[in-house]
């Protein structure tokens, strides 16, 4: 170390004097290096930065179409649930309605269907009376007329024998009257 | 210090030591950030993150923070060449055996400053046409009398001034710094050799004197790689947006 001071001391030349060669050196050597960064390394780097900002931003913009459509899908099936909601609504409504509707009809429809059958039952009581009526009168006109026609055919000398044709006439009108009823 | 060159061997000129490691900058760079770069996944693996946040460094840290604007994208090559080019001829001086930081021979510094100087030239003139020289060295807003003596100042320190400055002190902090670890790594080895125990224990003082400079210079390299990058992109911005200064 001590030789190498000695010999920058001996060189006797002034440091701010260059060495031509030096130079040359230095220049040639720095325009290769920029010539390969202008070539090479700046355009990769900025190539790679290009393409991760357009990932980035392109992730973000991905993203936010994501959160456009899930909202506009959340939108759509609020939609969806207050229609359901209404149309359920509307239905329940037209049943009650229709049900009450049904419970009128049967009802009016029970309530005619009594009075028909109440207006029948006080035909048939009539019609049935009326000939109750007809067919007594005749009957007891026939009566009448044959217990007159035995009254008038047989002896009424005495008390025996006007019994006997009354007990007859009775035991007649029974026989005839369970007949009848048969 | 001045290594001997290697070809013709030993010679005071020839191929140095300090070329080939110029030489060899450029392909560590260039192989780094081309197989960083290479793949471009959108998830980086290790490699291609440390390539994006060294890039990414310049690119946003210094091209975009000062020049700015639509078109700061065209000056990013040349911003990230000069500041890991400078950056890895400079770490050498702190890497044991290599130890030579390239810029601390003045030439390259000269070349680089050079190409700089001549770029932003370029670029204020294609801007602004020749106007550009005015709106350089004519400050606006200063009263008419005290022109005569701000023109010339502009002039000198814009035009004259600026690409001195800018490359030595790039050379002269490498100088500067190299010089200083070597004469404590001198002074170590002169101290070791003394027959004097004592004289041979202050040694240790140097030698921890010595790692506090190493661990500063070390510091400084990053820092000069950064500042003539940042100095770079100032003049460029200023060459860019002549007619609003």
């Amino acid at each position: 170390m001590n030789q190498l001071i000695i010999s920058a001391a001996v060189e006797g030349q002034s440091p701010l004097l260059p060495n031509p060669w030096e130079m040359g050196v230095v220049f040639a050597g720095f325009a290769v290096l920029m010539f390969i960064v202008v070539k090479y390394v700046v355009p990769m780097f900025e190539k790679t930065f290009a393409e991760r900002a357009e990932a980035i931003e392109g992730g973000i913009a991905k993203a936010e179409k994501a959160q456009a459509e899930a909202s506009a899908a959340l939108e759509e099936y609020k939609q969806q649930l207050t229609d359901a909601r209404a149309e359920a609504n509307r239905i329940r409504e037209e049943a009650r309605a229709e049900g009450a509707q049904i419970l009128a009809d049967l009802k009016e429809k029970a309530a005619a269907e009594s009075a028909r059958i109440t207006a029948q039952a006080h035909a048939a009581i009539q019609s049935e009376r009326q000939a109750a009526v007809v067919s007594l009168r005749s009957e007891v006109g026939t009566l009448a007329t044959t217990l007159a026609g035995r009254i008038v055919g047989e002896s009424l000398e005495d008390d025996q024998r006007s019994a006997r044709v009354v007990d007859r006439f009775l035991a007649d009108l029974e026989n005839q009257n369970a007949g009848a009823a048969k | 210090m001045h290594l001997p060159a290697i070809l013709p061997w030993g010679a005071a000129d020839g191929f140095s030591k300090q070329m080939l490691l110029v030489i060899l900058s450029v392909v560590i760079i260039a192989t780094f950030f081309l197989l960083a770069a290479r793949k471009g996944q959108l998830v980086p693996g290790k490699l291609q993150f440390a390539g994006e946040a060294a890039y990414g460094f310049v690119r946003n840290g210094i091209a975009k923070d000062i020049i700015g604007g639509k078109d700061f994208m065209k000056y990013v090559p040349l911003l990230f060449s000069l500041f890991f080019f400078i950056l890895v001829n400079n770490i050498y001086g702190a890497i044991p055996i290599i130890q030579l930081p390239s810029f601390s021979h003045v030439g390259g510094a000269y070349v680089l400053a050079g190409i700089v100087y001549i770029t932003w030239i370029v670029i204020g003139v294609k801007k602004n046409g020749l106007r550009y020289f005015k709106l350089a060295t004519v400050p606006s807003g200063v009263p008419g009398y005290i022109l005569p003596i701000v023109i010339p100042i502009e002039i000198i320190s814009n035009f004259l001034v600026r690409p001195v400055t800018h490359s030595l002190r790039l050379f002269a902090t490498m100088l500067a710094g190299h010089l200083i670890v070597m004469i404590a790594g001198s002074g170590i080895e002169y101290l070791v050799m003394q027959e004097n125990l004592l004289l041979k224990g202050t040694s240790v003082l140097v030698l921890v004197g010595a790692i506090a400079m190493y661990m500063l210079e070390a510091l400084i390299m990053a820092l000069q790689a950064y500042v003539f990058t940042l100095l770079t992109a100032i003049y460029i911005e200023g060459a860019l947006h002549a007619d609003s200064h």
